[in-house]
């Protein structure tokens, strides 16, 4: 097959902060180093494009020294975290900026789709706009004229399509934009999270079509999305960007891997402390607590894993009671969503002072993405009386699982991710 | 083996030539320009009752209003020519070659956003704004040739003379000095800026600075270098002298205009075209 794209050393560089008065005085002394035949001064600094870090330099590279190539017909998928340069690369990609230095070189037209419905105006017909945005992706009017019907009908809005934009629902819009833009016919098409809106039915026809430009016409994709199904269900091959470079350049399930590898687990998943600074009262303290992943410890959570809590508490209460330890689970919301107890699965337990170590685990399948917490952990005397209650004792990111269930919008639906409850469903006519 | 593999039909680097225009793909691109024309055309108007009247009626008012103001109140002379007519000469031409300029000054600005989304070569966003305004002034042109009609069939003393050949050449040099000044100026703001405060006010003080409301045959010999200096001075008194038949035309005051458009247009294209590649980083 055919290299297409070819991408050498590409680099971009930032700078941060506002533009003013400074930015004068760097242009002039970039000025004056031009003229006298020297390198730009403030290409050799700049630091590597991580946002959580507080860097030295003014200037950043969003992007640094990257090489890739592309086959004609390959559809290539670009993930990263936010922040990674994943869009620094499609814009240069698209001409929309110019690098700072490299070269990307290409066969063909390249079209963007870097979100939906540029140039749309907003007094102007369904009809007018689909050539005046067609003209803007680079479609001339005898092209956009020979696929006009195609296009409305791809996108649904045949009833609308002589009323001005402004009267369109967002979703309408993100059809019409999105028909225009599936028959532009370039070589090479780049996309970036258009999928984000429209519904179900909409996605899934706008997949296929993506599906059958980069198969049927040997035409070359590059695909950005957040969306994981999307990305593993059309690309062909992926590269993994991560602070500005090139992390992997390998088939889409190796960058998928990749990906959730090196993303940041968040939350708080253990603590430890010392008898001397050891939250609680003179109940009790709380020596440590930890979450871990069962199948795989130190490794990130997913809603594929089980996982389980473990905590240490020093208990100082005199005297052999009744006791019983309890936590509270949170969502990122703060809704309570479970409540774990010795007090409703154990029969009553008597312990004298010392050291207790209490171990407790939770189900894969069963808690959806997202971020939770402990929120409250207790301890209990005579299943009634609380004794010691420490807050915010941990916190851990749930990750989504590619080959698990995406609802219809793709995104997060509910808390709850347990599908095989039993159904019973009768019809009568 | 130098096979198909070096032959790329796009190859983007940090920075091209100065005279690397790029024109091929201007031309590639010219349904583009005819669709922001007609945007331009169409939307301007949409849901207004009088809809393209607005066209006819803003040269009309403003021309009444210097007739007042500058020909009756202030009492500047018109060199014998109707006050209506020598006004709408004037502000017809200043027109087209001011709202040109200030369009054009603001196209980084005004359209970072489609420009931060797609790539079409840039030069067609101020190309489109000089062609949508030649339709604007044609219109109005035709109102101001409706108003000669009247005043030649009235009996009035005009006299339009060969010159008038001249004209389509005189709407050529408006469009390259407005465009000429706006893509500099458009050029320069996107970094900094302080030229745009200075735009408005500045093609509104030019205008006091070029014959639009006097004749230049009424101005000290001393002041004339001055006015002479405004390179569309000489573009109004042409443009004056063919269809009224008063005022001066100086084959050398045009080819000072001309040499001066010719020179502002191609450093304004040429700074375009350097600062269109990256100006999404700056504006």
């Amino acid at each position: 097959m055919n290299t297409v794209i070819k991408v050498e050393n590409l680099s971009k560089q930032y700078r941060l902060g506002e533009l003013g008065t400074g930015t004068l005085s760097h242009d002039l002394n970039r000025w004056w180093h031009k003229i006298r035949g020297k390198e730009d001064p403030y290409l050799k600094v700049g630091d590597l494009n991580d946002r959580t870090t507080k860097g030295s330099s003014e200037y950043v590279w969003a992007l640094r020294d990257i090489n890739f190539e592309v086959k004609q017909g390959e559809v290539l998928g670009i993930i990263g975290k936010n922040g990674a340069g994943k869009s620094t690369l499609l814009k240069l990609l698209s001409r929309v900026t110019a690098p700072t230095t490299g070269a990307i070189k290409a066969k063909g037209r390249i079209a963007s789709l870097l979100e939906v419905g540029t140039g749309f105006h907003e007094e102007l017909t369904g009809r007018e706009n689909i050539f005046l945005n067609g003209a803007i992706l680079g479609m001339t009017k005898a092209e956009i004229r020979s696929k006009l019907d195609e296009i409305i009908s791809f996108s649904g809005t045949e009833r609308y399509i002589d009323t001005p934009v402004k009267r369109y629902s967002s979703g309408m819009r993100v059809r019409l934009a999105f028909a225009v833009a599936a028959h532009l016919d370039p070589e090479i098409l780049i996309v970036d999270e258009v999928l984000a809106v429209g519904d179900a039915e909409f996605q899934k026809k706008a997949i296929g079509k993506m599906q059958e430009v980069s198969k049927g016409g040997g035409k070359t994709v590059l695909f950005v999305s957040h969306n994981m199904e999307a990305v593993q269900n059309l690309c062909t091959r992926g590269i993994v960007l991560s602070n500005g470079g090139l992390q992997l350049d390998s088939t889409i399930e190796e960058c998928f891997k990749a990906y959730l590898g090196n993303t940041k687990q968040g939350g708080e998943l253990s603590k430890s402390y010392t008898l001397d600074n050891a939250p609680g009262n003179f109940n009790a303290k709380l020596l440590s607590a930890k979450v871990i992943n069962e199948h795989d410890p130190g490794s990130f959570f997913t809603t594929g894993t089980g996982f389980s809590f473990e905590f240490d508490i020093y208990n100082q209460i005199g005297g052999i009671q009744q006791l019983d330890i309890t936590y509270h689970l949170f969502d990122e919301r703060g809704i309570l969503i479970y409540v774990g107890s010795t007090a409703v699965s154990h029969e009553p337990q008597k312990y004298g002072s010392g050291f207790l170590n209490i171990k407790t685990s939770f189900p894969p399948n069963i808690l959806n993405e997202g971020i939770y917490t402990i929120g409250r952990l207790l301890l209990v005397k005579n299943r009634g009386h609380i004794m010691t209650e420490w807050k915010d004792v941990l916190s851990f990111e749930i990750l989504p699982l590619s080959n698990g269930y995406i609802g219809a919008s793709g995104g997060k639906e509910g808390v709850l991710k347990i599908y095989n409850l039993p159904w019973d469903i009768s019809y009568t006519n | 083996m130098k096979t198909q593999e070096e032959d790329w039909t796009l190859v983007i680097k940090p920075s091209s030539g100065l005279f690397d225009l790029q024109l091929k793909e201007v031309w590639r691109y010219r349904d583009l320009l005819q669709m922001f024309v007609r945007r331009d055309f169409v939307a301007v108007y949409k849901q207004t009752i009088l809809g393209p009247i607005w066209f006819f009626l803003q040269p009309l008012f403003t021309t009444i209003t210097f007739t007042i103001v500058f020909g009756n109140i202030a009492g500047i002379s018109t060199d014998g020519v109707p006050p209506l007519l020598f006004y709408m000469a004037g502000i017809v031409g200043w027109n087209y070659f001011a709202e040109c300029l200030n369009a054009t000054s603001t196209t980084f600005i005004q359209n970072a956003n489609i420009f931060g989304k797609v790539y079409f070569p840039r030069l067609i966003m101020p190309l489109s704004i000089v062609v949508s305004n030649l339709l604007k002034f044609g219109v109005q042109f035709i109102l101001f040739l409706v108003l000669l009609g009247y005043y030649i069939l009235s009996g009035a003393y005009i006299q339009p003379n060969l010159t008038i050949l001249l004209v389509p050449f005189l709407i050529i040099l408006m469009a390259l000095l407005g465009l000429g000044f706006g893509m500099l100026i458009s050029a320069m703001t996107t970094k900094y800026r302080d030229l745009k405060f200075l735009i408005t006010f500045g093609v509104q003080l030019a205008m006091y600075a070029s014959p639009v409301i006097y004749p230049l045959s009424t101005l000290p010999e001393k002041y004339k270098v001055y006015i002479l200096a405004n390179p569309m001075s000489s573009v109004i008194e042409t443009f004056r002298y063919a269809f009224l038949g008063e005022g001066t035309f100086s084959w050398m005051y045009l080819g000072y205009s001309t040499l001066f458009a010719m020179l502002v247009f191609t450093l304004g294209v040429l700074i375009f075209n350097k600062v269109e590649k990256s100006f999404m980083d700056t504006v």
